[in-house]
């Protein structure tokens, strides 16, 4: 299992060649689409050279729920409802979702994943995998 | 004018690796719009046309079931200008080809000295959707017989690559 700082490194390293920064870019609390400027298909990108770094594999939709955002069931007025806030909650608990509950509108949602929290889902991977 | 951007394929194993031969000709217009009077080709089209060759290995994979299309350059480096006269050959590798879009690293060579490198990122467009036409499917097909994949090709298990004469229907 690697160590945390190992895990961040690796990272860094995938962020870099995937989107374009510089390495003082990449700090633990930027976020990936407003602070380094990831688009939607910079995920796929990003996913599986996480994949080939760890050695492991990350099904569509794990690290970024997307199609929680796209369900009707979840969204009323532009903003997720707290049963669409209780789905991310499970399905991201490597993420601080806090901020974002308090107005939890659709469009930010992108914007809420940071370095540290993609550092959170590797470890949580790693350890349930090992 | 016409957008292919690669003359010929010598190379095709599928799912894995294409490689594709581009002459440099004067005669291209293209040619004569980038500077006036200095005749190099821009290395957007290089990009494009090492697209192209790791597009249709891409979209040959998947049975041309998938709109393969470049959504991302990851990143390009070059060495230098492309000159009328130039052969160009352009290499793709499979780095991965997943259900919702593949990579290929690429590289260019100018005989044997090597000319660019980059990493690309296709996605498939509808996936999963059963409504898609044909029509794109056919596009690549003809695309690929023109440009003599299937006179060279090999399938995974190795034996000659076989048109689907049933997409042509």
């Amino acid at each position: 299992m690697p160590t945390q700082e190992e895990i961040f490194e690796k990272i860094r390293v995938a962020l870099v060649d995937a989107l374009g920064v510089d390495d003082d870019e990449v700090t633990p609390e930027a976020t990936l689409v407003g602070d380094l400027g990831a688009e939607s298909i910079d995920f796929l990108d990003i996913v599986f050279r996480l994949e080939k770094a760890f050695d492991m594999s990350i099904p569509r939709g794990e690290l970024f729920p997307e199609d929680i955002l796209t369900n009707a069931e979840y969204i009323k007025d532009g903003k997720l409802t707290e049963a669409g806030l209780d789905e991310v909650r499970k399905r991201m608990p490597f993420a601080d979702l806090e901020e974002f509950a308090k107005n939890p509108v659709v469009g930010d949602f992108g914007n809420l994943l940071t370095v540290a929290d993609m550092c959170r889902f590797v470890e949580t991977k790693l350890s349930s995998a090992g | 004018m016409r957008w292919y951007w690669i003359d010929r394929f010598i190379e095709f194993e599928s799912g894995r690796r294409a490689k594709a031969v581009k002459a440099v000709s004067l005669a291209e217009e293209h040619l004569h719009d980038h500077f006036p009077e200095y005749p190099v080709m821009p290395h957007t089209l290089i990009i494009e046309g090492v697209a192209q060759t790791g597009g249709l290995l891409v979209a040959e994979h998947n049975a041309f079931a998938e709109k393969v299309i470049l959504a991302k350059v990851s990143q390009a480096e070059f060495n230098g200008e492309a000159m009328p006269g130039d052969i160009l050959t352009y290499t793709t590798d499979v780095e991965y080809i997943k259900k919702d879009g593949a990579m290929v690293v690429g590289t260019v060579h100018r005989g044997q000295e090597l000319f660019g490198q980059m990493e690309l990122v296709f996605a498939h467009l509808q996936t999963g959707h059963e409504t898609r036409t044909l029509y794109e499917p056919q596009t690549f097909l003809k695309m690929m017989r023109m440009l003599g994949a299937y006179d060279i090709g090999h399938a995974d298990d190795g034996s000659p690559l076989v048109e689907p004469a049933e997409m042509f229907d």
